[in-house]
């Protein structure tokens, strides 16, 4: 048989006529009924409830700690402290055990006395019950030795450094291209802005929980509300020194995660722990307010973009500095330097990254990491840009369109960025707007116009997948990927439908589970384009498979055809000449007495596929470019504001997102996908900010009452579309993920359109209505 | 959260005397607030002593009052017809108040006694003079975007919340009381709640004793030509940055009588006596309501992050002024 499997062509990928319609959520049933079980209801016999009681400190020590009224109250079965929490073969604490954990924080809390950051967990408490645990949680008395704690990076006392690399050393700490400086001096037009971001918090329905149990000495199951079970799987493993496959994670249904629950945090290797200690299984779910100081946030950062242009308003150099808060430990910065280096075309680029030290845990990816901020700078930066020449920003960012990668001189996959502009304007009616700031009102609200440019990269990943159809005409599809909630278990269904050409309905797709074959992440917006192309890349197994018994069976249409020249059409083996001449899979199934064909198969996203596979799937007079393409998304938003011209207050009136994004696996999924992000995104831009004492260094507003998310009030209707995109080396499928794209530029098309509207610019997120009543006011 | 036992008071003096002899023991209502408070640690009460069955119903006029019993609910209130027309500021307050599902549970007397979304008064790790006497005011240095600029001290800046109690101040309710012998007491809204001076601990005059048994506000021609205006970070439930309830009596296109209450500036529910003194005889016109706005926030004191508010708050009471004469 071949090494490189042969593509189906006629069937093709996503041709069976189920990819790409507005199928409804195959688990929205269970859902909506309570039967699907997040990672908290696993009612397991002889369950107990884990509780955190956590620092009232930011800084200093514990000098005590009396666990014997909370050891004393009914129902308590531990009370786990640094003193007497089991052992780990290893932790994060050191640079070494970091990484091979995969941790996202270099610290473990209950190892040692020392307390970092306000809400550290200085304590577990195991119950019978819930309530037992809660209660004996405000019994434990901790006695602290408190130092001043530092706030911020912006506090005099934080120590602000070079850090060389950030994002765990992913990405370097100074990018330069040309020679920016003086590219900057000699411009015509010159533009220095600041960009302040306050901090964000992911705060997803459900919150980070853990249901462990034991099942051996030397095994584990670990429910986990994970964005991926693999990562898990091997951070707990490591930690507890044992082998990979004697952890076992589920995560069969996820309430969001928007990147917080992209990395093991520290409670879930406590609870895991607990679980062994008390000898029964333990479930810990993080309260909402736990949930501001457990797992990772995005960080308070300051960034200034300076821009150089020719007075045609033709960029010549861009220079970005960023400088944000990390933790005691980890050098973690969201890499905003990316997508400015590649959005528009410029030939003098430089970047750098500076951080400061301060008590709070590390922050972490949180929805289009990097790209959100930076998005916001640079198509800010644009829209000054625009009105000082004078230009239409809409046209001022056609006058500087990146043919090519700019960060690397090399073409793009695919980019429909153009037509996403296009038919943007034409649906919001972009022609309409005065092209002069601050001048159009109804009433009394001041009316704005903005837009801003999306994109986001395909990250490479692979993952595998395993087919079983059978002989009766339904099919068993598993991966071990995640389902954020955000459609993956209707998608796949999908894909997996077309693949094998039966009805979504004769598909059971399963996911979520260790057991089941490797999937990466989801996160970056790899699940769909790996997913999807290791369950077609599968599929195909399945079909040579098939072809490979069909031809060597005399009683087969297709006895002694060669296999090259076997398609399948919905399900048929055929011959490609001659497609009269063929067979369905059950009856040949049935002649050969096997009751199912089982296929499994690998499938990569991004250049990983592009250098293996592009040959066979692209257009052959691009063949030379195989391996050589820069893969990213585009799209572009357009909103309308009316700002109140007396109190501030903002109101997003209109809104239109157009995205090219490859293949649509699902119209309804991915409707609800832009529409998600935008919210995201304009939550960011008008009130999202977790507000921080910065002599106490803890969190004033850690509940979601105060924490402001829009609520349906704050949404207009929303128009969504997508450019039909075919791009042949991403994927097998032609699919890029569209989860985090969705936020990108999206705080800067609201930013851009307040601006329109009042003629004053705001550059600190969120836009309250104070800063905007002060802006309005001078 | 503590174990506590439950009771149900059929009659407001089983409930009353239960408070009486343990003043540790809350009633609950809607238990909007109560829940919270107790989940967080904030407040440990041994026993609740539900009110619910309490006969504290009925909103009506009677003798030239409107009366709205303490155990109606916000949604009802809000959306019954003789307070739309003749009570709109009270309407409004509280159908721009939390959301729907909270306003359903929500009850009067509750609403009157919500406490303050101060964020170091709702997180125990913090000090705060508030929950903890004498420990301290970290807002005063720190976070106090959301705090008061009226009627602070040195112990607590923090601002009474609520809506309802803004819109109720500027008609001049009043509140009626009932304690353990049955004995009932009158005490005008703006009585009620107390600044916080050196007891921030403390915030009303109700005595352990006593429950809520409804609010009374006068039906006059200011009451029917009144208006409330709420202004917040999004849409919908938030509480307000800033607000204001005023109402009007115009006569031959001159003032005869002001109402201006405030919302979101003040440690309690903020009377602008001296605005609506300037607005008496004059016209209804826009710079008679700036003048009126000036005097409104007299005195005050604002803070590092709430500075806006005193600017804030007087085009708040412009508006609403504005509005109630469109
Ligand atoms: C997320 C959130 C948002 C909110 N937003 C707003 C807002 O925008 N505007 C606003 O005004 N409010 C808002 N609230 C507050 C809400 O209005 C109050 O929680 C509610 O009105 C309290 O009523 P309740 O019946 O639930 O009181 P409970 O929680 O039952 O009781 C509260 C307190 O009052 C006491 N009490 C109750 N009834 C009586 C009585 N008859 N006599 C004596 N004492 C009594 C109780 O003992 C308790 O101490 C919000 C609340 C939440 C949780
Ligand atoms: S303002 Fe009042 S409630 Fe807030 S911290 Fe100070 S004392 Fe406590």
């Amino acid at each position: 048989m071949d090494t490189e499997p042969t593509f189906f062509e006629t069937n093709g990928p996503g041709t069976g006529g189920v990819v790409g319609l507005p199928l409804d959520r195959v688990d929205g049933f269970a859902k909506v009924t309570g039967q699907a079980k997040y990672s908290a209801e696993y009612r397991l016999p002889g369950l107990t409830y884990g509780v955190l009681k956590t620092s009232a400190i930011a800084k200093g020590k514990i000098l005590s700690i009396d666990t014997a009224a909370a050891a004393k109250e009914p129902g308590v079965l531990a009370v786990l402290t640094h003193l007497n929490m089991p052992k780990l073969a290893k932790t994060p604490n050191d640079a070494e055990g970091k990484k091979a954990i995969g941790a996202p924080m270099g610290f473990l809390p209950l190892t040692s006395d020392q307390i970092h950051y306000a809400g550290q967990p200085v304590a577990l408490i195991v119950a019978d019950t819930f309530e037992r645990a809660t209660h004996a949680a405000s019994l434990v008395r901790v006695q602290y030795a408190e130092e001043k704690p530092i706030g911020s990076f912006l506090d005099p006392k934080a120590q602000v450094f070079d850090p060389e690399k950030v994002q765990d050393g992913k990405t370097p700490g100074h990018t330069r291209r040309g020679n920016p400086q003086d590219a900057l001096a000699a411009s015509a037009v010159q533009l220095t802005a600041t960009y302040v971001h306050a901090i964000n918090h992911h705060n997803p329905m459900e919150p980070g929980a853990t249901t462990a149990v034991w099942e051996a000495p030397d095994r584990v199951t670990v429910y986990e509300s994970t964005q991926g079970v693999t990562r898990t799987q091997k951070s707990v493993a490591t930690m507890l020194g044992l082998p990979q496959e004697q952890v076992r994670v589920i995560t069969k249904y996820l309430g969001g995660g928007f990147g917080c629950k992209g990395a093991s945090w520290p409670h879930t290797i406590l609870t895991v722990q607990a679980a062994k200690a008390v000898g029964r299984p333990v479930k810990l779910s993080l309260t909402r307010p736990q949930m501001f100081t457990s797992m990772g946030h995005r960080e308070d950062q300051t960034q200034t973009l300076k821009l150089g242009a020719t007075k045609e308003g033709k960029l010549t150099a861009l220079i970005h500095e960023k400088t944000s808060t990390t933790s005691p430990w980890d050098n973690y910065a969201e890499p905003n330097s990316k997508i400015i280096n590649l959005l528009y075309e410029c030939p003098n680029f430089e970047s750098s990254y500076q951080l400061g030290r301060a008590n709070v845990m590390t922050s972490t990816f949180m929805r289009a990491p990097g790209e959100a901020p930076g998005s916001f700078a640079i198509e800010c930066s644009m829209d000054d840009l625009a009105y000082q020449l004078g230009i239409d920003p809409l046209q001022i960012r056609l006058l500087n369109y990146a043919e090519k990668d700019p960060s690397n001189g090399k073409p793009w996959s695919s980019k429909s960025l153009k037509q996403c502009y296009a038919r943007g304007a034409e649906l919001f009616g972009w022609s309409k707007r005065n092209p002069k700031a601050g001048v159009t009102r109804e009433g009394r609200y001041l009316v704005g116009m903005g837009m801003a440019t999306a994109s986001y990269p395909v990250h490479n990943s692979q993952g595998t997948a395993r087919v079983r159809l059978y002989a009766d005409g339904h099919a068993v599809v598993q991966t071990g990927a995640t389902d954020l909630g955000t459609g993956t278990y209707t998608v796949m269904t999908q894909v997996a439908a077309d693949a094998l050409g039966i009805a979504p309905d004769k598909v059971r797709f399963e996911l979520g589970d260790t057991k089941l074959p490797t999937a990466p992440n989801s996160g970056g917006s790899v699940a769909a384009g790996t997913v999807s192309s290791s369950i077609y890349m599968a599929a195909q197994d399945v079909w040579q498979k098939l072809t490979k018994l069909a031809i060597q069976d005399k009683k087969s249409p297709l006895f002694k055809a060669k296999a090259t020249d076997v398609v399948v059409e919905k399900g048929r083996l055929v011959l490609k000449a001659n497609k009269a001449k063929g067979e369905d899979f059950a009856a040949l199934m049935k002649r050969a007495e096997i009751t199912d064909m089982e296929g499994s198969g690998a499938g990569k996203y991004g250049s990983g596929y592009e250098a293996a596979q592009a040959a066979a799937n692209a257009d052959p007079t691009k063949k030379d470019e195989a391996g050589e393409h820069s893969m990213h998304s585009f799209g572009a938003h357009f909103c309308e504001v009316k700002v109140d011209a007396e109190l501030g207050t903002v109101r997003v009136t209109r809104w239109v997102s157009i995205h090219g994004a490859g293949r649509i696996l699902n119209a309804k999924t991915a409707r609800s996908q832009i529409i998600g992000g935008s919210i995201f995104g304009i939550g960011s831009a008008l009130m999202e900010e977790t507000f921080r004492d910065p002599n106490l260094a803890r969190y004033t507003n850690a509940s979601l009452g105060e924490y402001h998310i829009p609520v349906n009030a704050d949404i207009p209707e929303m128009t969504v579309e997508f450019i039909d995109e075919h791009d042949p080396y991403i994927n097998a499928m032609g699919v890029k993920g569209i989860g985090e794209i969705s936020m990108v530029g999206v705080a800067a098309a609201v930013a851009n359109a307040v601006f329109h509207a009042t003629g004053k610019r705001i550059r600190s997120l969120p836009i309250t209505p104070d800063k905007v009543m002060n802006s309005l006011a001078v | 959260m503590n174990n506590f036992s439950y009771t149900q008071a059929s009659t407001a003096k089983e409930a009353t005397n239960i408070r009486k002899d343990a003043k540790d023991a809350a009633f609950i209502a809607g238990g909007t607030t109560l829940l919270d408070l107790m989940k967080a640690d904030i407040e440990q009460h041994p026993q609740l002593v539900d009110i619910n069955m309490l006969p504290f119903r009925g909103i009506e006029l009677n003798d030239g009052s409107l009366r709205i019993g303490a155990m109606e609910r916000m949604s009802d209130v809000g959306e019954n017809a003789l307070v739309l027309q003749q009570f709109p500021a009270v309407s409004e307050a509280l159908l721009l108040s939390a959301s729907p599902q909270l306003r359903n549970m929500a009850s009067i007397g509750g609403n009157l006694m919500q406490r303050t979304r101060c964020g170091y008064f709702r997180d125990t790790a913090f000090p705060c003079n508030k929950r903890n006497p004498g420990s301290g005011c970290p807002a005063q240095q720190g976070d106090n975007r959301n705090l008061a600029i009226l009627g602070g001290s040195q112990a607590c800046i923090a601002t009474n919340a609520g809506d309802l109690a803004v819109a109720l101040a500027a008609l001049d309710a009043v509140v009626l009381l009932e304690n353990a012998k049955g004995k009932q007491r009158r005490v005008p809204l703006l009585e009620f709640h107390v600044l916080p001076g050196t007891t921030p601990q403390r915030e009303t005059i109700i005595e352990a004793d006593e429950l809520i048994v409804a609010v009374l506000v006068p039906a006059t021609a200011q009451a029917r030509k009144s208006h409330y205006v709420k202004v917040r970070d999004r849409a919908s439930y938030a509480f307000a940055l800033v607000s204001a309830a005023v109402g009007l009596d115009v006569q031959g296109g001159q003032i005869r009588a002001a109402r201006i209450a405030l919302g979101g500036v003040g440690t309690k529910p903020w009377r602008a006596q001296e605005a609506e003194k300037l607005l008496v005889g004059k016209a209804a016109t826009e710079e008679n309501f700036r003048a009126a706005a000036a005097a409104a926030v007299r005195g005050a004191q604002p803070r590092e992050h709430n500075r806006f508010k005193v600017e804030m708050v007087q085009k708040t009471i412009v508006r609403a002024l504005q509005e109630l004469m469109a």
